[in-house]
């Protein structure tokens, strides 16, 4: 039962009759990984090709199916010290690829039109005060119109459909003012070179694409790369599970399970999928999901689902379809009743826009009017001038102010260990000023640990870990998970429901209960399970329990120093919520709380005019997730929780959650201050242009002046600030 | 002024040639692995190979 487990799902096989594998890897640190892992693919028998991509951590395998078995990979490369998990391309991020090598393109293509028409621009700037005959610059407007047209056809693509499928839906955004400025400013060029005018501007409507789309470029490289690292953690996750495919029992990946199929849960293990119990008699854990930490007793008949861990019984179950419980049926319609207030926030470019695009558009209305009724300006005069202003304003500031400060604050969350599930949160976490923690895996670590490993030697913790390996016991695995045992002891016994023993450096090695181990019992709080580990003559007794996250006291110390108003409102029991609301100074918490009734405390706040953020893991958090104005939750949160959260954080400590706050905020400020830049830029070129002064070089000159400022400004975004480093500094001192 | 007859078609060559470049390298995905490429130069591959 202990056979490798089995990739068929992941393997494409190409026409040459080669198979294809692509593997996650995780712990790559430097480049020198990159010779290590490639050779030692090779040397594989039948292996044509080996790949490894750094930015990706991604190895690509190209080999003969005849003469190598897929699982030998990831056993070879868990021999030199990676963990590898074959990798599923997902839609999403083959869209995001896409979007991101089109927008390389439509740069590459803006930029050469940009370059080759300001060649020809800053000629004809020059030649008006020298002496360029009118049909040289006739000429160079020719040759800039035959250079724009098409550039601008393909470079604007992006905009363009945007802005169509905006007024489609009867919208309006940022894009539907940038495609009018630049379809009108290369009509009116068109127009002006055949009628021989002194003025083109070519070349403002090719640097506003350039501008745009060197903005979206580095957005998208940054979306890219998270997805990229969300999709690697995604799969390294990805756990096996046994089943039985009518003739014996076989490994398989969880993403190749499907309804019907007949799993076997042993003692210990994690329930892959949700499922019917059809043999066996267990408790099973269900803090992920309801918070609560007692196991609940299941016989056959019971649902069980995913990521809830099964006791000491093992388990035969049948896979059914997701969403067929009462729980996750429950979960969804709260979701959605709550998710409604959700969709109605607004961004703030968005709100910026349904104001702007009317306004700018007025304003070229009434200009263009008033040059030709009251101050007798020719038609033709009237609408050039009146395009101008269009031209002018055509918002580059304004189109940039946001999108720069967004990619540079996900590349901070993303030096953080935060991901980003849409960019909206960005804005909504920048206005907080309540906090809802969720206990159970949120506060404290997803699964129990020792408590009081500073205290006992690191030798004997370390022969722990490696004597609970050799064991089913849920408390034993629970030890081994975390302490990140390596190998079981050779020769390890386990004598059923009191320990394991070995042989070890030449004496015995002991790891169960007290009387197991011959050490004394000593008393421990409600919340603990004892185990003790004996080496010879030394003993130790390990408390093992829920721990708070390494940095929880310090990080919700700092959150109240802030301002925040800080709760705790938990799925588990009162008496189990208690000590810890104690030891982090939260006064307002609240224990057995229902999903509907977690959502009626949200409101509540929120009815008190509070912006509140809910940090929360479980399934029974995802309604009250939905209903807070922004939701944050760690990686090891249940799916359907995560879709829900805004951000999710990766690791045990809880200072990615101060971190996304700090960055957020002041994202939101640069935000406000690009906005800011964009509305005073306005304020003094469009009356210039009102008045008819705008020329093609003052348009070159304000529009680029403009767009690098924003730009420079969002570039101070860097990091969450050093109140929030600070808070990391110690706990790294730490060994 | 005749040279710009030269002058303008030379350099919107030079630019068109610049431009085919980044699609070859967009097409043959050479902006896959940034880092990577970085370190692969200083690989000796071909003392590995038997």
């Amino acid at each position: 039962m202990g056979a490798a487990p089995d990739f068929t799902h992941f393997v494409r096989t190409d026409e040459d009759g080669r198979s294809r594998l692509d593997l996650a890897i995780d712990g790559i640190t430097c480049a020198a990984c990159l010779p290590d892992i490639e050779t030692a693919m090779k040397r594989l028998p039948g292996v044509k090709l080996a790949r490894l991509n750094l930015t990706s951590h991604r190895l690509a395998l190209t080999y003969d199916p005849q003469q190598v078995e897929p699982a030998r990979f990831t056993g070879a490369l868990e021999a030199i010290g990676y963990r590898a998990y074959p990798y599923e391309q997902r839609q999403v991020e083959a869209d995001e690829q896409a979007r991101f090598v089109l927008l390389l393109k439509c740069l590459g293509v803006a930029v050469f039109a940009a370059m080759n028409i300001m060649l020809l621009s800053i000629s004809v700037w020059s030649g008006q005060s020298t002496s360029l005959p009118p049909e040289t610059r006739d000429f160079f407007h020719l040759v800039s119109a035959v250079i724009a047209l098409p550039a601008a056809a393909y470079a604007g693509q992006p905009f363009f459909t945007s802005a169509w499928a905006a007024i489609r839906q009867r919208r309006l955004n940022m894009d539907v003012p940038i495609t009018i400025g630049v379809t009108l400013a290369l009509g009116l060029s068109v127009y002006e070179t055949q009628h021989h005018a002194d003025h083109a501007y070519f070349d403002s409507a090719i640097m506003l694409l350039a501008f745009l789309l060197a903005g979206r470029v580095v957005d998208q490289a940054m979306r890219r790369r998270t997805k990229t690292a969300a999709g690697n953690l995604a799969a390294l996750k990805g756990e096996n599970a046994l089943r039985f495919d009518g003739a014996e029992w076989g490994l398989v990946p969880v993403a190749a399970l499907a309804p019907g199929d007949r799993l076997l849960v042993r003692a210990g293990e994690r329930v892959p999928a949700d499922g019917v119990i059809v043999e066996g008699l267990s408790a099973v854990d269900e803090s992920a999901i309801t918070g609560e930490t007692d196991p609940k007793p299941v016989e056959p008949g019971d649902h069980v689902y995913a990521g809830t861990v099964n006791g000491e019984g093992a388990l035969t179950v049948d896979v059914t379809a997701a969403g067929h419980s009462a729980l996750i049926d429950e979960a969804a319609r709260l979701i959605e009743q709550a998710g409604a207030a959700r969709s109605r926030y607004m961004q703030l470019s968005d709100r910026v826009s349904q104001l702007y695009a009317p306004a700018v558009h007025l304003t070229a209305l009434v200009t263009g009017l008033s040059w030709w009724l009251f101050f007798g300006a020719s038609p033709h005069d009237a609408l050039v001038i009146a395009i101008s202003v269009l031209i002018i304003t055509c918002p580059c500031a304004l189109a940039l102010a946001v999108p720069t400060v967004q990619a540079m604050a996900s590349g901070a969350f993303f030096r953080s260990g935060l991901f980003l599930n849409d960019a909206r949160g960005l804005e909504k976490l920048g206005e907080i000023d309540a906090v809802v923690f969720d206990k159970t895996g949120t506060l404290t670590l997803p699964q129990a640990g020792v408590a009081n490993a500073d205290e006992i030697p690191a030798d004997l913790l370390e022969l722990a870990g490696r004597l609970a390996r050799s064991s089913h016991h849920p408390l034993a695995l629970a030890l081994a998970r975390s302490l990140r045992a390596r190998a079981p002891l050779p020769e390890a016994r386990e004598t059923s429901g009191q320990g394991v023993s070995a042989p070890h450096e030449g004496d015995e090695a002991r790891l169960g209960s007290a009387a197991f181990c011959a050490a004394e019992h000593l008393a421990t709080d409600a919340e603990a399970s004892s185990i003790y580990v004996r080496a010879g003559e030394r003993v130790a007794q390990l408390s093992i329990r829920q721990s708070l996250r390494p940095d929880a006291a310090r990080v919700v110390a700092h959150l109240r120093d802030a301002g925040l108003d800080l709760h705790i409102l938990s799925g588990d029991r009162a008496e189990a919520v208690a000590p810890v609301a104690e030891k982090l100074g939260i006064a307002d918490w609240r224990g057995g709380q229902k999903p509907a009734e977690k959502i009626a405390f949200v409101e509540a706040l929120k009815a008190q005019g509070k912006r509140v953020l809910m940090v929360g893991d479980g399934l029974n958090d995802a309604p009250a997730l939905a209903a807070a104005h922004a939701s944050i939750s760690p990686i090891d949160a249940v799916h359907l929780t995560q879709g829900q959260a805004d951000a999710v954080f990766l690791g045990d400590r809880l200072l990615p959650v101060a971190a996304a706050l700090a960055i957020s905020q002041q994202a939101r400020a640069l935000m406000k201050q690009n906005l800011g830049f964009a509305i005073v830029y306005n304020a003094i070129a469009v009356p210039v242009a009102m008045a008819g002064h705008a020329s093609p070089l003052f348009a070159a000159l304000a529009m680029s002046g403009s767009s690098i400022l924003v730009t420079l400004n969002a570039l101070r975004l860097r990091g969450p600030g050093k109140s929030v480093t600070l808070l990391a500094k110690p706990l790294r001192d730490q060994p | 002024m005749n040279v710009l007859v030269f002058l303008i078609p030379l350099a919107i060559l030079l630019g068109l040639l610049a431009l085919y470049g980044l699609f070859w390298s967009l097409k043959r995905n050479q902006y896959e692995d940034m880092e990577g490429a970085a370190y692969r130069i200083l690989l000796d591959d071909d003392i590995e190979k038997k």
